[in-house]
């Protein structure tokens, strides 16, 4: 039983960030009409938002210290951050907090990009076939993800999340379970909750406001909605850009669980297809609930247990699923009639 | 119509002569290029092939296939296996690579096609990585994980040991009855199979099954409303093409017998789109003129280095020259596949038809330009289908 719990814990942060990205790639193309091979390299982007808020606001001074020498001879370095010297106690605070303070910056950058690759590039494709969609975001993609790659080299860049967050929360003792059989990571947790609110934002946001209507208006009927006197096209390129930022985010707060590099888009858009084939083409609730059933699924089937029954099934196990619910149910767990059907 | 005096049987066959030595002529011709050493013309033929039988399942069905990596993966473990058990001659690892690559497309085709559209595409990219992840994983004692599959001394190769040629000393080269296939017998022994793939796409895209398959592209509702189904023809493209990419996947092991799974990754698969893109998909010389062109300008632009740039940019003055060569250094070398993404975003976006459809446009062009309205066939001197 605990062990149960403890791999559904362990789902849901995967999860999380599978339903993130799936979110934006099902506004993107319930509304735009685009399939966006290039939504991983936002995740990438949002990632990178906060490896470069930490390097810059982890920039350091070098003062030499004339009463102390090394052994050599030398004066000794001191190297203290310009935001400690700055700012005091603040600044460490700032430093500790790095990642999270990171999402006030993703979030303008974000928008500011996803506003460029709509207004630069995607605008053209709307009325162009499906493959050549798909191509020009894939080149995009590779683009994308190569200049990260030139500036921020090959290598896995790791980031840590705040030091109160460090440690494992013993939260079976809160269910009842003895201490020390169901300990989870703060990070973990909080990604999660993090996760959780932005669903629900995004959600609150197209179910109660007036644009939020539109979208789902042009969702349902685009052509209508334009003949009702909407300028659907502005809208787009704002759902474009809160597609931006919720998978930017997702990639922001990621950092600390998986460090980025600069491929992390593409193997995480992969997944996130196919969490939206599950979920059903189209359907927002869907691409959020097969996300984090796959990534549960994912968790379980990285057991030692079942991997000593079936080896190798951690890394099939999401792909199986998708087979069975095509085969199944081609529509996917919650899709829509007449949606991308064929 | 101008097609009709075109697509006679005899102008395909002098087409197709024309095409035989135009390949067979590669060493003369690409001299100037600097591009006429062996290995890369073998490069040229292998990647040729590959891109023709991916242009049979999308440039006639439509079929956006993001997976046909695997199926190259796929080829190249079977031929080095039958390296490793059979013996060094590339006859029955080609056969075996192109049936087992087969049985494979047939199977992956066989759940893909249940879906059209994106949902194809996202399902044979799936299947790609779920390969390529196995290849790294589980099925380490096949493929030997990252290390690549290489053939050894102690390997049995029972054919060749049969006919004493078990001992050999040195690295083991793959020999066709006692030719080596390196150098330029290597690529003609490519060259001789590229042919042989041509051909078949010749005569499929002449036959009634062609116009089958080009039907799909065009209306797949109504081919189904006529009461045709369409499943069997696209699965018989999807198996095709993916035995053409085993037939290729084997060849670059025969050229070099050594298998990794970074070939199945979904870069390799996107740059075989690109290759048909780039030349004309659906067009016959499309796919080989794109693969050319892709793996040349590959050769091109790895090959530069900051000192190569330097001296290519030596005639500017040296602030200016300093800023165009940092600029440049990141298309070069490392930078190639920045090169390759900015590429395959242009032809997409400018010219979705590819190299074929624009040298028509030019020639329409001139044609108007000159004043001509005949527009026959004899002022075509294009030979796209």
């Amino acid at each position: 039983m605990d062990a149960i719990l403890l791999q559904i814990l362990n789902g849901l942060d995967k999860g999380g960030a599978y339903a993130l990205i799936a979110l934006g790639l099902t506004l993107v193309f319930g509304t735009l009409g685009v399939v966006n091979f290039a939504h991983g390299a936002l995740f990438m982007l949002g990632a990178f938002c906060a490896v470069s808020v930490n390097q810059f606001i982890g920039l350091e001074q070098v003062r030499l210290d004339p009463d102390n020498l090394t052994p050599w001879g030398t004066p000794v370095e001191i190297r203290e951050p310009y935001i400690v010297s700055w700012l005091g106690d603040t600044g460490h605070l700032l430093l500790d907090y790095s990642v999270p303070v990171s999402i006030l910056a993703a979030i303008p950058v974000m928008i500011l990009i996803g506003f460029i690759m709509e207004r630069g590039l995607i605008q053209f494709f709307y009325k162009r076939p499906h493959a050549e969609q798909i191509l020009v975001t894939f080149g995009l993609a590779i683009v994308l993800q190569e200049i990260i790659k030139t500036w921020f080299g090959a290598n896995p860049l790791p980031q840590s999340p705040p030091d109160a967050m460090r440690t494992a929360a013993d939260i079976g003792v809160l269910v009842g379970f003895d201490p020390g059989q169901i300990v989870y990571p703060y990070w973990r947790l909080i990604y999660f909750l993090f996760s959780a609110l932005v669903i629900g934002g995004v959600f609150a946001f197209l179910q109660l406001t007036t644009f939020g209507m539109v979208v789902r208006a042009g969702m349902a009927d685009r052509e209508t909605v334009g003949l009702l006197g909407i300028d659907i096209e502005k809208r787009f390129t704002l759902v474009f850009g809160l597609a931006a930022v919720v998978a930017g985010l997702a990639g922001v707060m990621y950092t600390p669980i998986l460090p980025p590099d600069y491929h992390m888009g593409m193997d995480f858009l992969v997944l996130s297809f196919v969490v939206v084939v599950v979920g059903g083409m189209g359907s927002l609730p869907g691409a959020v609930a097969a996300g984090f059933l796959l990534g549960i699924l994912q968790s379980f089937a990285s057991m030692t247990e079942v991997k000593s029954i079936l080896p190798g099934i951690d890394q099939i196990i999401i792909y199986l699923v998708a087979v069975v619910i095509l085969l199944v149910r081609p529509r996917g767990l919650m899709g829509r009639k007449g949606v991308m059907e064929g | 119509m101008t097609t009709n005096t075109r697509e006679t049987p005899q102008g395909d066959m002098v087409r197709f002569g024309l095409f035989t030595v135009v390949i067979l002529a590669m060493p003369i011709w690409l001299m100037p290029f600097g591009a006429a050493y062996p290995d890369l013309m073998q490069k040229f033929a292998i990647y040729g092939l590959f891109a023709i039988g991916f242009n049979i399942l999308f440039g006639l069905t439509g079929y956006l296939s993001f997976g046909h990596a695997a199926f190259l993966g796929v080829g190249s473990y079977t031929a080095v296996w039958s390296f490793k058990l059979l013996g060094m001659n590339p006859i029955p690892a080609l056969l075996l690579a192109v049936v087992m690559s087969g049985a494979f497309a047939w199977l992956i085709g066989f759940i893909s096609l249940r879906r059209t559209g994106i949902y194809f595409s996202i399902l044979t990219l799936a299947f790609a990585q779920m390969s390529y992840n196995l290849a790294y994983s589980v099925l380490t004692p096949i493929t030997n994980g990252e290390t690549g599959l290489r053939v050894l001394n102690s390997d049995p190769r029972v054919l060749d040991h049969m006919m004493g040629a078990g001992e050999v000393d040195g690295p083991l080269v793959t020999n066709l009855f006692g030719m080596e296939m390196s150098g330029l017998p290597g690529f003609y022994f490519c060259a001789v199979w590229l042919l042989i793939g041509m051909y078949i796409s010749f005569r499929i895209f002449r036959s009634p099954f062609g116009l089958m398959l080009r039907a799909i592209k065009t209306n797949q509702t109504r081919l189904n409303y006529t009461g045709i189904s369409t499943r069997p023809y696209a699965q018989t493209a999807f198996v095709i093409s993916g035995m053409y990419a085993g037939l290729a996947g084997a060849l670059l092991c025969v050229t070099d017998p050594l298998a990794g799974a970074e070939r199945m990754q979904w870069t390799a698969s996107g740059e075989v789109v690109l290759m048909t893109i780039l030349g004309g998909a659906g067009t016959l010389l499309g796919p080989m003129l794109g693969a050319g062109i892709i793996k040349y300008s590959e050769n091109i632009f790895s090959a530069f280095n900051e000192q190569a740039l330097h001296e290519i940019f030596a005639f500017l003055p040296d602030g200016i020259e300093a800023a165009v060569v940092s600029v440049a250094g990141l298309f070069v070398g490392e930078g190639w596949h920045l090169t390759l993404g900015l590429l395959f975003m242009l032809i997409v976006i400018f010219l979705p038809g590819g190299v074929i459809e624009g040298g028509q446009r030019i020639s329409a062009a001139v044609t108007r330009l000159r004043g001509g309205g005949s527009g026959g066939s004899s002022t075509q001197p294009q030979p796209a289908e």
